[in-house]
């Protein structure tokens, strides 16, 4: 770890002004994936603004119905906040999956968002990395690459987002708020992250200046209430997902699917939205058979590598077991 | 408080730390750990340091309370926090019920994991007090401490020496040990015979 | 309280427990943090083969926090201990990736580590080889297999009797890599006095062993170094030889002349001390219709380093486990360019039981019959390999035993038979074993005019529960109350005794301990110091060892191919028990690793860089609190006339051997799947 100097942000809009003054320097929020880059020596800032102390940290209802959770707030507080735990079940549940109780009650909503990938030679200065060191190769492909993406890959990078958070806010179309230089915006969490392409070195679409200051949670329906987030992993709890989903169903009273949403972790760059499976099943009946069908239809697009080709049928089982309990019918 | 340097170019920082209690105050490198200046600064080397990087729960402590991962904290930013580590738990000789809960069921071997595993669940106890849901708590009611949460609660905590099977009844035995203290929910209530 | 002779002893709390939970025991890094203190720092070497050209030390030695930097054209000369691992900084050659070159060392750990990252090294690259295959090249045949026995062995014509039997069974199981991974880093706080001394607080599984490695590399009379090891968090094999930490926190101490901190980082240690080889096993058993053996083959592909042999010794087990007339077993290692393996807990049996009783699953589905019924009829009359006597063999009882309380169906295999929601359940069975050795020790014990007895001896308490249990031994013998014996271990200046490994640390010592202290109360002597060299020797021709039975239920969920355990059983016949809670502590300490080696442990050899590319605790998983479902642990209670000393055998090991096989049995009669890699993935199980 290099040395590096610290301040504690006082106000958004300064902490912003911290940062686009001086190149090298980082917000920190609960540090627990800052620090460690920090110490593997991937990350080397010169400086470092400490965002936790900034009045970000309430979680507060929106004039339209929504939920506005402050970027600061921490991860347990905010699984463990009844209105999120009623209104958005797959919310409190992806929080609850991830890491331990004790790196919870650190990370910050807004570092959960914007951490990196778990990728072994991201963390490994003393391998290539695209990611890490554009230009020098990905050798994943090649290499051990179980835990990585299947979906929307480039041949640059076929790196996966760890953040079990994340997926739950995808299939909720949350939006996320930034300061930036320019001032205040707005941007859709699926319009966050990118797609590796031809830079990987760049997983979201924020200027490094950008602060988020909170997450902002729609107006909570059927298809939010009645959801879950379920989670594959290699230990029980404490691990980062071989795959996952997090899932809302709400049925029309003819039994058919009124609304239906999904998102897989573990499988691309970013929380992975299945838009086509959503498309095909709605206005259809909750049926096993209809689910898998469209869960075969999201994976079509896969382009799985030889270690990682099983996160194709995971992901589907995932899809149709998820949707199967929300409806409420049997698997065969 | 924390007098740094207003231009943000100083690496170091004299600061206080509030520890068990008692306020230091110390001279840090911006990158010392808090679990560094706990061990090397402060002489505190209760808690352990089994990976520096989050991956075991060896060097977990309380700040402000909740339990927390010293090894991912720099030490500048836990001032004006109050920072509880395995040496501040007993009380003189009377040992925490969930030391006491170690000792009886003899859950730990090497004891290398052990501050860090007592630490945590102090935090799960508060934590199950308050009603904080885990990845296992049913969405209805509330939360009831049995060995499937505290599995699932003490998950952050590795063992190699493999002590889980008696951890998780140290654990249960100090929920129900620590009974009386106000809005715990578990599986026994007073009255109750089990 | 008095201690009673008994098959079973009272299950007493820890005599350490307080400093333990409190936080005041002490680790080896925890001794030393005056303001002189220095902090080392290792650099490890990005190529897997190749040799250090130059080393810019004063690129960083610019700071002024660092102190010095060392390398093999500045280090100081090491005497030869035979041991290469141990000649740090003494050659350019790199042998593996994450191989040390240099130290650093500097006035606080944040620039030690700093400056380690920077140090500019520079590299001749070779072209590496670590990928073990079953018919690698460079295979070869070691004199011996560790510790000391015959490499190849064979009895009858095995070929013959498998062609002739009527149900034949061959399948080549495989292992991969495994990782010690105690939760304290290797670690060592290193002094040097005025007077030429040198005091080591030392994370280490014997102190007398670096005791005298230490003085022959730096060239000091034994008596001139101090090991110090109170508590040492956990070992498991990779602390029972020096590792690089001891010499180059010793070194470094002579160079700056300060005291000395280094710990190995965790990522450090998976290159830097010590693993359990991968191995690749072929199994052939040839069977009659009634499941009685008339021919085991058992043959063995393993790897070693380029720097050091070390040859696991993964069949041997297999020579003396059921009976069978005919019987190869065999051992062969590639020789590749990756770290040092070493012992990891049951060195040999572990992955050779996971293996072999995995083959023994298999057939028992064959025939269709019970796989504990299977066991019993190929229980031998005497050891198969030598025709001696078993001391005690209660291989049988345990497995009777477990399967009522496990609730065993003692029934013939049928797979995929039983669920519950979306989950598969299936149960699994496995023979443990692990021979009991002992290794001879002194002890001293004697009285003061208060009547307090004080027990020295230079044992180790690596979480064992060892300082308890001598603690019983001793006052057993004196015939007196524990509170009126102190024992004291864990310093290189008390009497000299072996290493906490092989299962023999609390044997061997005991010995000692109940031979000193049942001399002091004969002779009514002040001081009595006992050996049990000549008491060893004197041991008659039994083979003896512990035995065991486990087993396991597990669930397999079926949209995800999760694996769960909720359940195990276990249970042993392992001599006299000393002490009943620290004991079981030890078996569900072993078990649990089992599990851990069954369906979480991977080192994933990097075929590019040559690493082991999952280098962290986040990367390579051992089981968790949630991980690990109820243990039942029970014990045969065994009086064995034969053991000598204390009446005990070991106990640290025999937990992890057959656990794997268990568990992979059990995921077989709940999916169908046989797995014959470990670890079980569950992608291997996802239909
Ligand atoms: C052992 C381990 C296991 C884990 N397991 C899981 C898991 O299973 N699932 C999972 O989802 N996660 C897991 N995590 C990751 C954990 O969730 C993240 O590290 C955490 O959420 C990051 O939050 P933080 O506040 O600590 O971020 P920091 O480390 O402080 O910051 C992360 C990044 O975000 C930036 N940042 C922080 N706040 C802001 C802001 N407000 N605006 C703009 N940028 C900001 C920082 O500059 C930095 O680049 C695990 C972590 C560890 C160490
Ligand atoms: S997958 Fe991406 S992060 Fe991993 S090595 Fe390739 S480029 Fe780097
Ligand atoms: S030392 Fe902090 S989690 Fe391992
Ligand atoms: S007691 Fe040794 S690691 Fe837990």
């Amino acid at each position: 770890m290099k040395p590096f100097a610290y301040a504690v942000a006082e106000a958004p809009v300064q902490a912003v002004h911290q940062l686009s003054a001086r190149p090298g320097a980082k917000f920190l929020g609960g540090g627990t994936n800052l620090v460690d880059l920090m110490r593997l020596g991937v990350e080397s800032p010169e400086l470092l603004v400490d965002v936790t102390r900034l009045e970000l940290d309430r979680i507060e209802p929106t004039a339209t119905g929504g939920i506005l959770v402050g970027a600061g707030v921490r991860n347990s507080d905010l699984a463990a906040d009844p209105r999120i735990r009623a209104a958005y079940p797959m919310l409190s549940q992806a929080l609850l999956s991830g890491a331990s109780g004790q790196l919870r009650n650190m990370a910050t909503v807004g570092g959960n968002l914007l951490q990196r990938t778990r990728c072994v030679y991201f963390q490994d200065v003393t391998k290539p990395c695209n990611k890490r060191e554009p230009g020098t190769g990905c050798p994943a492909r090649t290499g051990a690459h179980r835990d990585l993406a299947i979906l929307g890959a480039s041949e640059h990078c076929i790196a996966t987002h760890p953040s079990d958070f994340a997926v739950a806010l995808a299939a909720l179309d949350a939006r996320v708020q930034i300061t930036g230089p320019a001032g205040d915006r707005a941007l859709a969490l699926a319009d966050l992250y990118r797609a590796p392409d031809e830079d990987p070195s760049r997983d979201t679409v924020l200027d490094p200046a950008d602060l988020i200051t909170a997450v902002e949670i729609p107006t909570s329906r059927e298809a939010h209430r009645n959801s879950l987030y379920r989670k594959a992993r290699d230990r029980a709890s404490y691990a980062f997902a071989v795959g996952s989903v997090a899932a809302g169903l709400s049925l029309a009273p003819d039994g058919t699917i009124s609304e239906v949403r999904i998102a897989l972790g573990a499988v691309a760059h970013k929380p992975w939205r299945a838009r086509r499976a959503e498309s095909a099943l709605t206005g259809n009946p909750a049926t096993p058979e209809q689910f898998r069908r469209a869960a075969e239809l999201e994976l079509a697009a896969a382009e799985p590598l030889p270690d990682n080709a099983f996160k194709v049928e995971l992901s589907q089982n995932l899809i149709v077991a998820a949707l199967s309990t929300l409806a409420g019918v049997e698997e065969a | 408080m924390t007098t740094t340097d207003t231009r943000s170019q100083s690496t170091t920082s004299t600061l206080r730390l509030q520890v068990n209690g008692r306020e230091h105050e110390l001279a840090l490198d911006h990158r010392t750990s808090l679990l560094d200046a706990l061990r090397e600064h402060l002489g505190l080397t209760g808690s352990k340091k089994g990976c520096d990087h989050g991956q075991c729960g060896a060097c977990t402590v309380l700040l402000d309370g909740r339990r927390v991962n010293a090894c991912l904290i720099l030490a500048v930013t836990a001032v004006g926090r109050e920072i509880t580590t395995v040496e501040g738990l007993a009380d003189g000789e009377d040992l925490h019920p969930v030391q006491q809960a170690f000792i009886d069921r003899d859950a730990f071997q090497c004891g290398y994991c052990t501050p860090g595993q007592i630490c945590s669940a102090v935090g799960v106890l508060a934590e199950a007090r308050s009603g904080w849901p885990s990845a296992v708590t049913p969405p209805e009611g509330g939360v009831q401490l049995d060995e499937a949460e505290v599995r699932e609660r003490m998950s952050g905590n590795l063992c190699r020496c493999g002590a889980y099977a008696n951890i998780v009844p140290a654990v249960l035995d100090a929920a129900a040990a620590e009974l009386p203290a106000p809005g715990i929910e578990t599986a026994y209530h007073e009255g109750e015979s089990r | 309280m008095t201690v009673t002779k008994a098959l079973t002893g009272p299950p007493l709390t820890r005599d350490e427990a307080i400093e333990k939970v409190t936080g005041k025991a002490r680790y080896a890094y925890e001794y030393h943090s005056q303001p002189d203190t220095a902090y080392a720092w290792i650099v490890t070497s990005p190529v897997a083969k190749g040799r250090v050209l130059t080393v810019d030390a004063d690129h960083v030695l610019r700071s002024d926090d660092v102190i010095a930097v060392l390398w093999h054209e500045n280090a100081p000369h090491l005497g030869d201990v035979g041991d290469p691992t141990l000649a740090v900084l003494q050659s350019p050659e790199i042998a593996y990736r994450g191989q040390l070159v240099a130290l650093v060392v500097a006035k606080t750990p944040e620039a030690a580590r700093e400056a380690a990252a920077q140090l500019p090294v520079e590299y001749e690259e070779l072209a590496h080889d670590v990928v073990l295959t079953p018919d690698h090249a460079s295979l070869y045949k070691p004199e011996k297999v560790n510790p000391a026995f015959e490499t190849d062995t064979e009895q009858g014509d095995p070929d013959r009797a498998f062609d002739a039997s009527p149900v034949q069974l061959d399948q080549t199981y495989s292992t991969v890599a495994l990782h010690n991974n105690p939760m304290e880093p290797h670690a060592t706080t290193a002094i040097w006095g005025e007077n030429g001394s040198l005091t080591l607080y030392d994370s280490n599984q014997g102190g007398g062993v670096v005791q005298q490695l230490l003085a022959g590399l730096f060239e000091l009379e034994k008596s001139q170094v101090h090991v110090i090891n109170p508590h040492v968090g956990g070992g498991f094999g990779s602390k029972g030889m020096p590792r690089p930490n001891v010499v180059l926190a010793a070194m470094a101490a002579k160079v700056t002349g300060r005291p000395v901190k280094l710990a190995v980082t965790r990522q450090q240690m998976f290159s830097l001390v010590g693993y359990r080889t991968p191995t690749i096993q072929r199994i052939r058993l040839g069977a009659e219709a009634d499941g009685r053996l008339n021919a085991i083959m058992h043959e063995v592909v393993e790897q070693t380093s380029t720097v050091k042999e070390f040859a696991e010794q993964t069949a041997v087990a297999t020579r003396m486990i059921y009976a069978a007339p005919h019987r190869r077993t065999s051992h062969r290692l590639a020789r590749l360019d990756v770290p040092v393996p070493s012992w990891m807990r049951a060195p040999g049996e572990c992955p050779g039981f996971y293996a072999f009783e995995s083959a023994m699953d298999e057939l028992a589905v064959e025939l269709g019959v019970d796989p504990v019924e299977l066991r019993i009829r190929n229980e031998p009359e005497v050891d198969p390999e030598t025709g001696n006597p078993f001391s005690s063999r209660n291989l049988v009882a345990c497995l009777r035993e477990g399967a009522r309380r496990f609730g065993w169906r003692s029934e013939p295999r049928a797979p995929r038979n039983h669920r519950e929601g979306r989950w598969l359940i299936g149960a699994g069975v496995a023979a443990s074993f692990y021979p009991t050795y002992q290794m001879p020790a002194s002890a001293t014990a004697s009285v003061d005019e208060n009547d307090h007895y004080t027990v020295d001896i230079n044992a180790t308490d690596i979480g064992t529960g060892a300082r308890t249990a001598l603690h019983q031994l001793a006052a057993e013998a004196l015939e007196v109350p524990l509170e009126q014996v102190t024992v004291r271990i864990g310093d290189s200046d008390l009497p000299a005794a072996g290493i906490a490994g092989g299962s023999m640390g609390t044997r061997s010592w005991g010995w000692a301990v109940t031979k000193a202290c049942r001399q002091l109360r004969e002779e009514g002597a002040k001081s009595v110091t006992a050996n049990t060299k000549k008491d060893i020797e004197a041991l008659g021709e039994y083979t003896r060892g512990s035995y065991g039975a486990q087993f396991v239920e597990v669930r397999v969920n079926q949209d995800t191919g999760e694996l769960r355990v909720p359940r195990m059983t276990g249970i042993f016949a392992a001599g006299r028990i000393v002490n009943a809670s620290t004991a079981r502590s030890q078996f569900i300490g072993g078990m649990t690793m089992g599990l851990s080696m069954a369906l979480h442990e991977e080192g994933l050899i990097d075929p590019v860089f040559g690493d082991y590319a999952n280098h962290d605790l986040a990367s390579y998983h051992v089981a968790g609190c949630a991980d690990v479902g109820a243990l039942d642990i029970g014990w045969i209670e065994e009086a064995d006339e034969h053991l000598g000393g204390a009446g005990t055998k070991g106990i640290g090991e025999i937990g992890i051997v057959g656990t794997a096989a268990a568990v992979a049995n059990a995921v077989f009669d709940a999916t169908g799947v046989r797995v014959r890699e470990l670890p079980i993935h569950l992608e291997d199980v996802l239909k």
